[in-house]
């Protein structure tokens, strides 16, 4: 649990600065593809980006399997809920990885 | 400035709820809905309706006896001090948990009594249900003062453990507790997770942690730092509104949770490196 | 034959949602709960939506007719209430479960008013309802403000 208040706050902080980033310029703006694959090249939003990925991942599945853990109460589905919820957490880290790292590769056109 | 209002958004609430539960809500008579089913005997549980009179003091639990006496004999109950000190007379009155003892029938509105046995418990008849499960997990908290400096065996070096009135309020309120199992009931967790100690065990264990006769710290911490232990709570405070002794289950547990969060400071540790520190 | 679920009698559920008055706290409970898989589902859907960038502006450029819809913005509007609601509400939590903003155990009294249902706590949870209702408004300005 002491991993779910952590990640919360963390997740606090770099989620205010992201959605600022849609805020400062005109909101439509912020999201055309230029300025999106722009953000992906400038390093340390990249690094805020992946933060927010793995900080809400954990806490959201981690949050997920909190509730399904007081659902019910044999081995099967304890073992069961941590292995699904973990596995998850992975899956999207690294699809959202993914897009970062293709992001940041790709050029302006 | 927001103090103020806070403060004074509390004493508008509070009176409200004041007026509220001492509006009496006169009759003469109510008509009891009870739950009924023999779940040893296969039956499908039921309402019986039975009018009973009452006046302006009888409780919920007087008008179950009354109808026992006089309507209907089969009608299974618990109760026996009739004054909120045997924990015995829990049960769900109009929907909520309460001891039957200590609800008048006059703060009640309506003249109809709905009155089920209490829910998370196993249900054995009518309005009695089984409380071995929610007594193992009391159990499970070693509720006993623990000292391990003690030693009985050796009479002549007993003492007397001091204790000033600070010590004693920092967990007297737990030590109210009258097992009821009303906070049990009503805990969202204990509604579906079976290993989960629920509210009364974990603010027993609260309260034998924070009396500074007692040194199984460390063990109590471990007791409860579990997968279903104290981390399943998640402070929807019902227990504390339905607790009939004042105890604030839900205070203890955070309380204690403060502690193995690091946020709060042990002042039996500090106690006894000051202790430590004057002998040197 | 009666079911071992029967003799239980757990309310299961049905026990989350509050079937009965039991307050503030438990409100905030189950919308903390609520709001927290329903911004865990939008994390998916948003991690899956960027994704598209990869397949170039054109992919882009139609995941965003998908998206910036009067209807993708209502959901938006909702998730902006949500996240705002959790993340105070989860402030407010974190001090509270810490032992925090509770008050002191002391003599009970009648009519036994526990100290940890105080309106510091009732009150943390009406500034992050209200907060979440002033950022839906913010955000309905900016989504559906026009320019
Ligand atoms: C941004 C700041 C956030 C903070 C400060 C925060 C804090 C918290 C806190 C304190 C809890 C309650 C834990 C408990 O009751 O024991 C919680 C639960 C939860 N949060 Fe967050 N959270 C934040 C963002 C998020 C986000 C963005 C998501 C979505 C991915 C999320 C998903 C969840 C889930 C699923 C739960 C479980 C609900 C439960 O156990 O009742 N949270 N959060
Ligand atoms: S804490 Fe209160 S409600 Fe719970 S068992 Fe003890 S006296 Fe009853
Ligand atoms: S009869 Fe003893 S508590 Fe009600």
């Amino acid at each position: 649990m002491k991993i779910h208040y952590v990640t919360g706050l963390g997740a606090l902080f770099v989620v205010a600065v992201h959605i600022m980033m849609r805020l400062i310029m005109p909101y439509e703006l912020s999201l055309e593809y230029e300025n999106v694959i722009a953000n992906y090249h400038n390093i340390p939003y990249v690094i805020l980006l992946e933060s927010i990925l793995v900080l809400i991942a954990i806490h959201g599945f981690n949050g997920l399997r909190v509730i399904l853990l007081e659902l019910r109460q044999s081995k099967a589905w304890e073992d069961g809920v941590t292995i699904l919820t973990i596995a998850a957490m992975m899956g999207i880290v690294a699809y959202g990885t993914r897009t970062i790292i293709i992001a940041n590769g790709l050029g302006f056109e | 400035m927001s103090e103020q209002i806070i403060e004074k958004i509390e004493t508008l609430e509070k009176k409200r709820d004041r007026e509220k539960k001492e509006k009496e809500h006169v009759k003469t008579s109510v008509v009891l809905k009870v739950f009924r089913a023999n779940r040893s005997a296969g039956e499908n549980p039921h309402f019986d309706s039975i009018e009973v009179p009452v006046q302006r003091w009888t409780t919920v639990l007087d008008a179950l006896l009354h109808a026992k006496q006089y309507k209907d004999s089969s009608i299974g109950i618990r109760y026996s001090c009739r004054m909120a000190s045997c924990g015995s007379c829990g049960m769900k009155i109009n929907g909520i948990p309460r001891l039957a003892c200590y609800t008048k029938v006059s703060e009640l509105e309506g003249s109809t009594i709905t009155v089920e046995p209490l829910a998370n418990f196993p249900h054995l008849r009518d309005l009695v249900t089984d409380f071995t499960q929610f007594f193992a997990h009391h159990k499970e908290m070693k509720p006993y003062v623990r000292n391990d400096d003690s030693d009985m065996k050796q009479t002549d070096s007993l003492t007397e453990y001091v204790q000033s009135p600070e010590d004693l309020d920092r967990f007297l309120q737990f030590s109210y507790c009258i097992k009821c199992g009303l906070c049990y009931s009503a805990c969202p967790t204990v509604a579906t997770d079976t290993k989960f100690p629920g509210p009364q065990a974990l603010s027993q264990a609260y309260r034998y942690f924070s009396d500074n006769r007692d040194t199984a710290t460390k063990e109590r911490m471990d007791i409860v730092d579990d997968k279903h232990g104290i981390w399943r709570c998640h402070f929807a405070g019902s227990c504390s509104s339905v607790c009939p002794k004042g105890v604030d289950p839900a205070l203890g547990i955070q309380l204690l949770r403060g502690h193995l969060l690091g946020f709060s400071r042990n002042e039996k540790k500090i106690a006894e490196k000051q202790e430590r520190l004057k002998r040197d | 034959m009666e079911k071992l679920s029967d003799r239980n009698n757990r309310e299961g559920i049905k026990g989350w949602l509050n079937p009965s008055r039991y307050g503030w706290e438990r409100v905030s409970y189950w919308l903390q709960r609520l709001t927290g898989v329903g911004l865990l589902a939008y994390f998916v859907a948003h991690i899956f939506e960027t994704s598209s960038l990869t397949q170039g502006p054109d992919a882009w450029a139609a995941m965003l007719e998908l998206t910036q819809t009067p209807l993708g913005h209502l959901i938006l509007l909702l998730v902006i209430g949500m996240s705002t609601f959790h993340s105070v509400n989860g402030i407010r939590l974190i001090f509270t479960q810490g032992g925090k903003g509770l008050g002191n155990p002391g003599r009970p009294d009648y009519p036994y008013d526990a100290v940890s249902l105080n309106y510091r706590q009732k009150s943390g949870i009406w500034i992050a309802l209200i907060l979440a209702g002033v950022a839906m408004l913010y955000g309905a300005s900016v989504l559906f403000g026009g320019e």
